[in-house]
């Protein structure tokens, strides 16, 4: 017998030298990170759990930054191209001579036509800074992301109860009992729904996952509802059908809390048909059942009718309740009329929708929290149901998105489960109703800044962005009678349309951190063909390309002066309330980062770079009267900017004491009180404010305190949407304003005040026997877009994407292990590798997003497997639709938001034998890089261990 | 298991050097001086080259001697400890034998029993793993041990004893083959019993922890094709023991002829033991969608 | 004859949720980045940027696919690292005492100043835990990050392993097994938790908890009550709401 030997271990080593905590941005998600430092390096990045956002938990992405901050492919100085685009062929120059470039293609247009410009930021969270900047130059043409991203969630979400899902709301995951999710994947709330998820299953509550592919979140869902792609607003409806039917409906919510008891005007003939009535001080009208007189809605004691005909004024009237159940209650929403076309069957429609009432209903909570409504009604409970709901993409990334994702709100609404204990609630900025959110501004004045904020939500036809002739005053076309509430944008646009000329040919266009010549473009090829193209004097189509990224990726390549941001370790950055803070449904907070890390290289924070352009265009605002800087840097902006008096864009440490919450002077130590903190401001609500927010009294005052708004705001719920209703009513001939003859049809028939279903465009416009399969894509949880694959940890994980293809088709084409398939769409074709999944709807294919990869790019070598073996779904998507036969082609987007199609697409598949060298299809010649390639081995961490 | 070269050539040529050595050991050849120094030189080769080759499957091989450390544990430990024995107990037989023409035979027999000792610590490195089914057998030692005596008596030119040793070997090997093809279903490891998930239906991977490759799967992870398999079986089976026992029936021994076994053997040999490793299936595959 | 102990004070494992795991591989991660730079050499990655990149991790996290026949299929992510097994054969196989496990908390560690990189115990462990550090040449594995659990220099609460304090799901649970009223070993009786491959031999420590029976597996209950129809009791719709409105 041996005895046991064991080495003596030092099991409390020191960890790091210092831990500076910040913000992480391997993703849009902002949680707080503690970066701990040894030897000036990076030695371990982990979740601070402190923070609101993550509470200490990371992602794989957060964990893998230290692979980011050392990667590779990061730029090192502002580059100028030498090459032609595409090629990859820059030199190095000073940040003097590339803002000097930028200022000689940006003055002169400024004076003679600001509109050249066009500037467009990805997924950023700097968009009040950028907005500002782009206001104050003086273009119409600015918008994020949005457009392609996600605008019908929220676009859906504002118009129907001033918020939506994601950074505007959350599930109240503590008090939950049944969550529905519907399409997602990932989501932007990365860790919080993770989080979420873990505690409704330590709570034993039940998750219902509605996708047509049973991966991630849905793997662990109790239920999973395997979708047809496009079909998720019939089958909303039909719970909701069911709901009604049945009563399960908290009438006594949507007539406190929603418009469901506002007088519809019937009269066909009138010219408002369809909108509410209202007294002669605006306000809307409900019939009183006690009184039995129409009053206004608000008036105290109000008891409102839901059901009846009523005539006030000589109109004929009903409550806009009686117009939904009258439209829901039809043949058309039974769950046995939608079951084939969703895919599910009725049984399990109906079983759902006794779920939900059964635990909306019977499963109520009761909260002891007196609180007080807007009406001054004392309450002394809060009534909660316990049902929640979220969504994503999987909604919004269709062309019925916008109705959709409206129709989950109702479902939401009708439950009574929309801020209450248990259900949906709102994080602060919002609830906001669409009446408080700024309109969009289109006044251009050469030399002068915009009239006013580019983005908002228009609330009739006068609000569209269209000149006397009545065309597109946007590069974008964003708010014309195409997508009339395009409240986001339509980046997807810009730069076909831009290479059309079409509404007018630009000068420069200038982006920042999104990657448009590859993933983030649909029909990518023509794109980067675009972006190539020459005219006749051989001069590029789109003059001037300006970018700004850290890395050195697809879009690089296509541009003629790169501006070098630094990386999310290095720069000072601020989450504020003033664009998308991180806030929780109990709190109000904003964070910050800072550089925790030196650069190395010539780079600079882009934001910073953005103030150094401003200042040397001289643009209002950033420069004082004798024309110096007004801000030396990003930071100097962050502490010393006030948008209104009293409010700037961190909320927290505010006035000289640095004891303000949301309003007082600019404190210019504010960032060291951020960073002393931890990185972000929390301020609590007060208990009996967080719940009931649109209509509690004392959230509204707290509100109002904070410099959320300015004055109370209280407002029902829009379930039935007049400002739909009034573009309808154009489509119809009324008005003056009147759509353009192509689009009247259209516009009459999505721009329902109710929401409805109809076929995805793409969908009803191709052979769907010829292209009988949706092609779908998702988010990989360890992935972030195209900037995963630099991170050597990460790409191990996802260095190259199959399409997974389900067991019917698979066992119909033969497929086996290994196989490669061909995959066409009406626009275009790829050759793929296959592998088969079975927990997927029988009629989709689909792919993990963005891992396919140019070569040349992100530093990696030529025969990386993500530019081999990886590939992009968005060769098969084009931005217009197929042919309707009227000769034009119209934008593959959503009507009412212009939110990019993606997922309506269709395509068909074919096995094909695999291609030599397995390389799949379509290839692109070799981008050089600007960085060389990376070193062969990584041994991280060696020095210390 | 990947089919390492080195250790391929480990355990062929270390098995036949020891193989050798236990019959010069026994005192079975009768010769002396330089023709012994030969027989000699050539089992060290063997054996020795064997070893070397070993070390170039370590991560480390200038910390070798650490191996020798856990012999009362570890079977590498005891080959190693073993091997080193069995040379240097060899070592002193063999000079005594053939610089002072004397064969202590007590010695002798004692690095014999020391040499089969060590090949059956080899042996034990592969049967002792219950993660590798085919493997854990008894007939693996049997295997190691009639591979090493076979090869020892035809490199000692003990004609009749490999002849009939490899007789032998044919249907041993083949029993070897077939039990083996069912080890791992015996083994009761199925990817439900790996991921406890088995109750739930029928289990398949959806999607490896990382698209690309790791140690594990460049080590454990080895597939070989059925067809492919089968003749390399035949190949070993006709190479490895069939045509030497054939030839050295059928041929009078000479030089030529013996030359010839010997290198027809060590091809089989070679495509066995290749067989050995590329057929043996570890468990951990189970968690990568094999079987 | 072993180099096991005969019995450890505590049996420090891991309990993983399956029924919780999104597969969202953050532990990976974390575990690789608290390892790179922590205990014994670094976790390389060769051709970190290349065409067939291979890192080292000391926990990965796989994807399975499962199905009854005429039902739908389910997918469950797995997590996977060291089980800390008690009979672990990695440990008897080692030639040199590199492997050894700990007779305080029952961590299986490599002592990597002693090991020569043999790879005999990444063979005898049947769960595929063990990986070889192509450049160091030394055998890594799972510490339960012993240089973290018991490490004065962090804050208590933080004091559990890198993989633990990450996951977002909160699928992960630490703590000691042999202990029957720990919070894992309640959490493991209450749910059933599983030992992989008992067959095996190896007596793991970590315990996987299986997921919850899915409803959609299971037959819909037809004949359960159904929403009752409101639009054909008395007055239908209209007058259930009436009567509603009545209430209120
Ligand atoms: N890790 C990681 N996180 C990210 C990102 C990332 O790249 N990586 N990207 C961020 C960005 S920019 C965004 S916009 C968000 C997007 O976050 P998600 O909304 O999660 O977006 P996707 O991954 O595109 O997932 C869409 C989901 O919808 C499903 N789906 C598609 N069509 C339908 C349908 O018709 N009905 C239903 N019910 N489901 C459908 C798909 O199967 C997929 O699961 O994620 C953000 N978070
Ligand atoms: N097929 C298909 N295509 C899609 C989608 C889909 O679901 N399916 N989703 C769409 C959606 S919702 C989105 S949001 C887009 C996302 O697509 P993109 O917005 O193009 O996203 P990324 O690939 O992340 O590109 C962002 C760029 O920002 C750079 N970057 C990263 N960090 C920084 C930084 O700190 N500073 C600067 N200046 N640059 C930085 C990166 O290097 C990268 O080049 O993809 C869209 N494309
Ligand atoms: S979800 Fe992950 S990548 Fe995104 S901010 Fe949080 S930790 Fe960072
Ligand atoms: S971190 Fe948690 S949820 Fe994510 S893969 Fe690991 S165990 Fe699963
Ligand atoms: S899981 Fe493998 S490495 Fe870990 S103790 Fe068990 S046998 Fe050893
Ligand atoms: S690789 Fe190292 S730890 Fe493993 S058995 Fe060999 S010496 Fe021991
Ligand atoms: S316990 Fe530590 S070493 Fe083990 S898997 Fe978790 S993070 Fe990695
Ligand atoms: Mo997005």
């Amino acid at each position: 017998m041996t005895k046991h030997h064991q080495p003596t271990l030092n099991t409390s080593p020191e960890v790091s030298d210092e831990i500076r905590r910040t913000t992480c941005y391997m993703c849009a998600c902002r949680c707080g990170i503690n970066v701990h430092m040894k030897d000036g390096k990076v030695k371990y990045i982990e979740g601070n759990k402190d923070h609101p956002v993550n509470k200490g938990v990371l992602c794989a992405k957060g964990s893998a930054g230290i692979m980011t901050q050392y990667a590779p492919s990061r730029l090192r100085a502002p580059l100028k191209r030498v090459g032609e685009r595409g090629e990859g062929k820059f030199e190095e120059i000073s940040w003097d001579e590339a803002l000097e470039i930028a200022a000689g293609w940006l003055k002169p247009i400024r004076e003679e036509a600001p509109e050249k410009l066009a500037f467009f930021t990805g997924r950023d969270q700097s968009q009040s800074f950028t907005g500002w900047w782009a206001q104050a130059y003086g273009t119409p043409n600015y918008a994020a992301h949005g457009g392609f991203c996600s605008v019908n969630m929220a676009a859906g979400g504002i118009y129907t109860m001033g918020g939506a899902f994601w950074e505007f709301g959350a599930p109240d995951w503590e008090r939950s009992k049944l969550f529905m999710l519907f399409g997602v994947a990932e989501d932007h709330d990365s860790n919080p729904i993770k989080m979420g998820l873990g505690k409704l299953k330590a709570n034993g509550a039940k998750i219902i996952g509605v996708n047509p592919i049973r991966s991630g979140y849905n793997a662990i869902a109790d239920e999973w509802v395997g979708i047809t792609p496009g079909t998720d607003g019939l089958f909303i409806l039909a719970l909701i059908h069911e709901l009604l039917k049945s009563g399960n409906v908290d009438v006594d919510y949507l007539i406190r809390y929603t418009n469901m008891p506002f007088l519809v005007n019937q009269d066909a003939d009138s010219d408002e048909f369809g909108l509410f009535v209202r007294d002669k001080d605006g306000k809307e009208l409900v019939w009183d059942r006690v009184k039995n007189a129409p009053v206004a809605w608000d008036a105290k004691g109000v008891k409102p009718a839901m059901q009846g005909e009523f005539e006030v004024n000589g109109i004929k009237t009903t409550p806009a309740f009686m117009l939904l159940a009258d439209k829901y209650l039809g043949e058309e929403y039974t769950p046995d009329s939608v079951a084939d076309r969703c895919g599910i069957p009725a049984d399990r429609i109906r079983k759902i929708a006794a779920e939900l009432a059964r635990v909306a209903f019977e499963e109520e909570i009761v909260l002891d929290r007196p609180w007080t409504d807007f009406r001054g009604e004392k309450h002394d409970k809060m009534i909660g149901r316990p049902v929640s709901f979220h969504s994503m993409r999987g909604i919004s990334a269709h062309s019925n998105g916008f109705q959709t994702a409206r129709a989950l709100h109702i479902l939401q609404i009708l439950l009574g489960s929309v801020e209450v204990p248990g259900g949906f609630r709102f994080k602060p900025p919002y609830p906001k109703p669409v009446s408080a959110h700024p309109k969009p501004h289109f006044g251009v004045t050469p030399g002068k800044p915009l009239n006013g904020p580019h983005l908002g939500y228009p609330q009739g036809p006068e609000d569209l962005g269209l000149d006397e002739n009545g065309k597109a005053i946007r590069i974008d076309k964003a708010f014309t009678w195409e997508n009339p509430l395009s409240a986001h944008g339509l980046m997807h646009m810009v730069i076909s349309n831009a290479h059309a000329g079409d509404p007018y040919k630009i000068d420069t266009l200038f982006m920042f951190m999104a990657n448009m010549s590859w993933n983030s473009s649909m029909n990518t090829s023509d794109v980067m063909d675009m972006l190539k193209d020459k005219d006749e004097n051989g001069e590029y189509v789109i003059p001037h390309i300006i970018y700004s990224d850290s890395y050195s990726s697809e879009m690089v390549a296509f541009s003629d002066l790169v501006l070098p941001d630094t990386t999310y370790l290095e720069r000072y950055d601020c989450i504020s309330m003033l664009d998308r803070p991180i806030c929780e449904a109990d709190a109000m907070a904003d964070s910050i980062r800072w550089p925790v890390v030196e650069p190395d290289r010539d780079v600079r924070g882009f934001q910073t770079a953005l103030i150094q352009l401003g200042v040397k265009l001289g643009l209002p605002g950033m420069v004082n009267e004798d024309g110096s800087a007004k801000y030396k840097d990003y930071a100097d902006y962050i502490q010393m900017h006030e948008r209104r008096p009293g409010i700037g864009p961190l909320a927290g440490f505010r006035g000289k004491d640095g004891k303000g919450k949301g309003r007082g002077e600019p404190n210019p130590n504010q960032l060291q009180a951020y960073i002393d903190n931890g990185g972000f401001w929390i301020d609590h609500i007060p208990e009996d404010s967080a719940y009931y927010k649109p209509w509690n009294a004392g959230y509204q005052d707290w509100a109002v305190e904070r410099g959320i708004f300015d004055a109370p705001q209280p407002y029902v719920f829009t379930v039935y949407q007049e400002v739909l209703q009034k573009f309808r009513l154009a489509a119809e001939g009324k008005g003056d304003i009147q759509p353009p003859e192509h689009l009247r049809e259209q516009v009459r028939a999505t721009m329902d005040p109710l929401p409805i279903w109809y076929e995805p465009f793409e969908q009803s416009l191709v052979n769907t026997d010829e292209y009988p399969v949706h092609a779908l894509t998702q988010r990989p949880m360890a992935m972030y877009h195209s900037w995963g694959t630099q991170n050597a940890w990460l790409r191990q994980i996802h260095g190259y994407n199959p399409l997974y293809v389900p067991t019917d088709i698979w066992e119909k084409h033969g497929f086996s292990d290994g196989d490669w398939a061909k995959v066409t769409s009406h626009h275009g074709e790829i050759v793929v590798p296959v592998a088969l999944m079975q927990a997927l709807n029988a009629n989709t294919v689909w792919t993990w997003n963005a891992i396919g990869k140019r070569k040349g790019a992100w530093a990696l070598q030529n025969d990386a497997p993500e530019t081999t073996k990886g590939f992009l779904l968005n060769h098969l998507i084009h931005e217009l639709l197929p042919e309707r036969g009227d000769g034009m082609r119209w934008n593959n987007s959503d009507p009412v938001t212009g939110q990019a199609a993606w997922f309506d697409l269709r395509v068909k598949i074919e096995r094909v034998d695999p291609p030599p060298n397995l390389q799949s299809e379509p290839t692109f010649a070799p981008q050089e890089s600007p960085v060389g390639q990376g070193p062969a081995n990584v041994e991280y961490g060696k020095e210390w261990t | 298991m990947h089919p390492a070269p080195s250790v391929i050539i480990f355990t062929t040529l270390s098995g036949l050097g020891f193989g050798l050595m236990m019959f010069l050991g026994l005192g079975f050849l009768d010769v002396s001086g330089w023709v012994a120094f030969v027989f000699v030189a050539i089992a060290y080769a063997l054996a020795g080259g064997g070893l070397l080759s070993s070390l170039f499957h370590l991560g480390h091989p200038e910390r070798f001697m650490k191996a020798l450390r856990q012999w009362r544990s570890s079977w590498l430990s005891r080959e190693g400890v073993l091997s080193f024995l069995t040379m240097g107990l060899f070592g002193i037989y063999a000079l005594l034998w053939i610089f002072m023409d004397t064969r202590v035979a007590w010695l002798g027999y004692l690095a014999a029993a020391s040499a089969v000792a060590t090949v059956f610590a080899t042996s034990m490195i592969y049967a002792q793993m219950k993660s590798v089914p085919r493997w854990h057998s008894f007939l693996t030692p049997v295997m190691f041990l009639m591979y090493a005596l076979a090869g020892g008596a035809l490199l000692s030119t003990q004609t009749y004893i490999a002849g009939l040793l490899f007789l032998l070997l044919v249907p041993v090997q083949a029993m070897i083959w077939v039990v083996g093809d069912r080890a791992f279903g015996a083994s009761g490891s199925t990817m439900g019993t790996a991921t406890g998930l088995g109750k739930l239906g029928k289990l398949r991977l959806l999607e490896k922890p990382h698209s690309g490759n790791n140690y594990l799967l460049q080590e454990m992870v080895y597939k070989i094709g059925r067809k492919h398999a089968t003749k390399l079986r035949l190949f070993a089976l006709a190479f490895g023991s069939l045509l030497p026992a054939a030839l050295l029936v059928v041929f009078p021994a000479s030089h030529v002829m013996m030359l010839l076994v010997i290198l027809i053997h060590l091809t089989g040999l070679f495509a066995q033991r290749w067989l050995f490793f590329a057929e043996a299936e570890h468990v951990v595959g189970l968690y990568y969608g094999q079987r | 004859m072993t180099t096991l102990p005969q019995s450890t004070d505590k049996k420090l494992g891991l309990v993983i949720d399956l029924d919780t795991c999104v597969g969202c591989h953050a532990c990976e991660i974390s575990c690789k980045e608290w390892n790179t730079s922590n205990y014994g050499a670094p976790l390389s990655d060769v051709d970190a940027y290349g065409a067939n990149p291979v890192g080292t991790f000391l926990n990965r996290v796989h994807s399975f696919e499962v199905k009854q026949e005429n039902k739908p299929a389910q997918v469950t992510h797995f997590p996977k690292s060291c089980l800390h097994c008690e009979d672990a054969p990695c440990v008897t196989v080692c030639p040199t005492g590199a492997s050894y496990k700990r007779t305080e908390d029952g961590i299986v560690l490599v002592n990597e100043s002693d090991c020569i990189g043999c790879g005999l115990c990444a063979w005898s462990c049947p769960y595929g835990a063990r990986e070889m550090d192509a450049l160091a040449g030394v055998m890594k594995k799972c510490t339960l990050c012993v240089d973290r659990i018991y490490n004065e220099n962090i804050p208590e609460r933080d004091r559990v392993p890198s993989c633990v304090r990450t996951c977002p799901a909160g699928a992960r649970h630490f703590g000691d097994l042999g202990d029957p009223d720990s919070d894992v070993s309640r959490l493991v009786a209450e749910r059933g938790g599983m030992e992989l491959m008992p067959e095996q031999g190896t007596k793991p420590v970590n315990r996987y908890l299986p997921p919850r029976p899915k409803a959609d597996v299971e037959e819909i209950d037809v004949l359960a009550p159904f929403l009752q129809r409101q639009d054909e009791e008395a007055g239908g719709f209209l007058g259930w709401l009436d009567r509603t409105l009545e209430k209120l």
